[in-house]
């Protein structure tokens, strides 16, 4: 315990003369260059992973994840067994998805997911989290008002459905497989990976057979 | 440690923003210390506990205030000055010290497409005991380390039911202060609405939290 006290004192200690970044794109150039300069990072590096994540992995991965698992009974069994075989199956998989839970909707039981300590979320899956995910206000609520939550995205909880909210303090991340919506019996996987949102695989939204999963 | 970071519970913190169409970077700045951060991870100095730590101890009003990114700028200098890969003067000053030796990156182009694709598994494949069993109900610790540490405030002291076993994983309060890995099982934990909020929760709602053996007691 002592040498916790002794890191935390220390860190504490570099915080007081770290100042809070006045602008931070010339900070993070300015740190990037010095990165670069002492052969510490390669530009090349950098830009692989930005792209990755800004052109490559994104919730349209859970999407198809998704419609597979409504459009076929042996792979969603799968997929909730050991999601982590399931998903590799689809090819997807790495950084911030090692070990993947899927948790399953159904008109009783209703899953949402947050990580109340920091920012923790499927990436292979769904990519980088939005803001909201990330912010204070969703953290702090999620847990102590997940319904009053639900009502601000506009789901209205049945009293009787049963509401589980994950909170993803471990290396667990969660996928929630939402609800196949009613009238959607006749379409194939493509046309329900349109359907899936990102949101409803964090489960603050339903799937409705009428909306598209519009998000980027 | 009892951050601000741990706001699991707290009121006041405002209406949920929803921005339509939301980039996954608002900045550029922001995906290329999203990329450091990871290019930077790659020298094994320290590791994701202790990355995370390096954001909790920015000091609450700061934190705040902060955006998420702004927290990473933050905690990444803190990492790499701490760690000895800069000094503090090259930070300010913006260049190398003279007479400083050119090294080569840790992490590649190539290596940074297989960093995606692979992640680095937390878990370890080490025979440890689990301590509680599937159906068991157990206690959160009411513990209140000055250190890292993944266990809510929420949570501890409340009475749950282990709802699965995850297998054995890294503990981040010991790994986060790199005192060494202490792999032990990892369990979703099943508290009821009304155990954490009291009545004002819904009775049949509950919230499940990932708990390491060290975080949890036989009740």
């Amino acid at each position: 315990m002592s040498s916790d006290l002794a890191y935390a004192q220390e860190h504490h200690h570099e915080h007081d003369h770290q100042a809070v970044p006045s602008d931070p794109a010339l900070r993070v150039k300015a740190l990037e260059s010095l990165l670069v300069e002492k052969g510490l990072v390669d530009r090349a590096a950098l830009d692989v992973l930005v792209d990755a994540y800004e052109h490559k992995i994104g919730p349209r991965n859970g999407a198809r994840v998704v419609a597979r698992a409504w459009s076929d009974p042996a792979y969603k069994q799968r997929l909730l067994r050991d999601a982590d075989a399931a998903i590799a199956e689809m090819g997807y998989g790495g950084l911030q998805g090692e070990h993947m839970v899927v948790v399953e909707n159904s008109p009783k039981v209703h899953n949402l997911v947050v990580c109340t300590l920091c920012s923790c979320y499927p990436w292979p899956v769904l990519g980088l989290p939005p803001v909201w995910y990330k912010s204070a206000p969703y953290r702090s609520r999620a847990v102590i008002d997940p319904r009053g939550v639900l009502r601000e995205f506009g789901l209205e909880l049945p009293e009787d459905v049963e509401l589980r909210v994950w909170d993803s303090t471990a290396e667990l991340r969660y996928l929630v497989l939402p609800e196949r919506p009613e009238g959607t019996e006749g379409m194939g996987q493509e046309a329900l990976e349109a359907l899936v949102t990102r949101d409803s695989m964090v489960g603050v939204a339903k799937v409705s057979a009428s909306k598209s999963g519009d998000e980027a | 440690m009892n951050g601000v970071h741990d706001m699991g519970g707290m009121h006041g913190m405002g209406p949920i923003v929803d921005e339509k169409n939301e980039p996954v970077f608002h900045h550029a700045w922001e995906g290329r210390i999203f990329a450091m951060n990871r290019a930077m991870g790659a020298w094994r100095k320290w590791n994701l506990d202790a990355s995370r730590h390096s954001k909790e101890v920015i000091p609450p009003a700061e934190y705040l205030r902060m955006s998420y990114y702004e927290r990473w700028v933050v905690g990444l200098v803190g990492l790499i000055v701490q760690s000895g890969l800069t000094t503090s003067a090259e930070i300010e000053s913006g260049a190398a010290a003279s007479g400083s030796v050119k090294t080569v990156p840790a992490l590649t182009a190539e290596k940074a497409v297989s960093l995606v694709k692979t992640g680095v598994p937390a878990s370890r494949s080490v025979n440890v005991a689990a301590r509680f069993q599937v159906g068991q109900r157990v206690r959160a610790r009411n513990m209140h380390p000055l250190g890292h540490t993944r266990l809510p405030r929420y949570a501890r002291g409340k009475f749950g039911t282990i709802d699965r076993d995850h297998g054995v994983f890294v503990f981040p309060d010991t790994n986060a202060h790199l005192l060494g890995e202490k792999p032990q099982h990892v369990y979703s934990v099943r508290f009821g609405a009304r155990e954490l909020w009291g009545a004002q929760a819904g009775e049949k709602d509950s919230v499940y939290v990932d708990m390491w053996d060290d975080y949890l007691e036989p009740a």
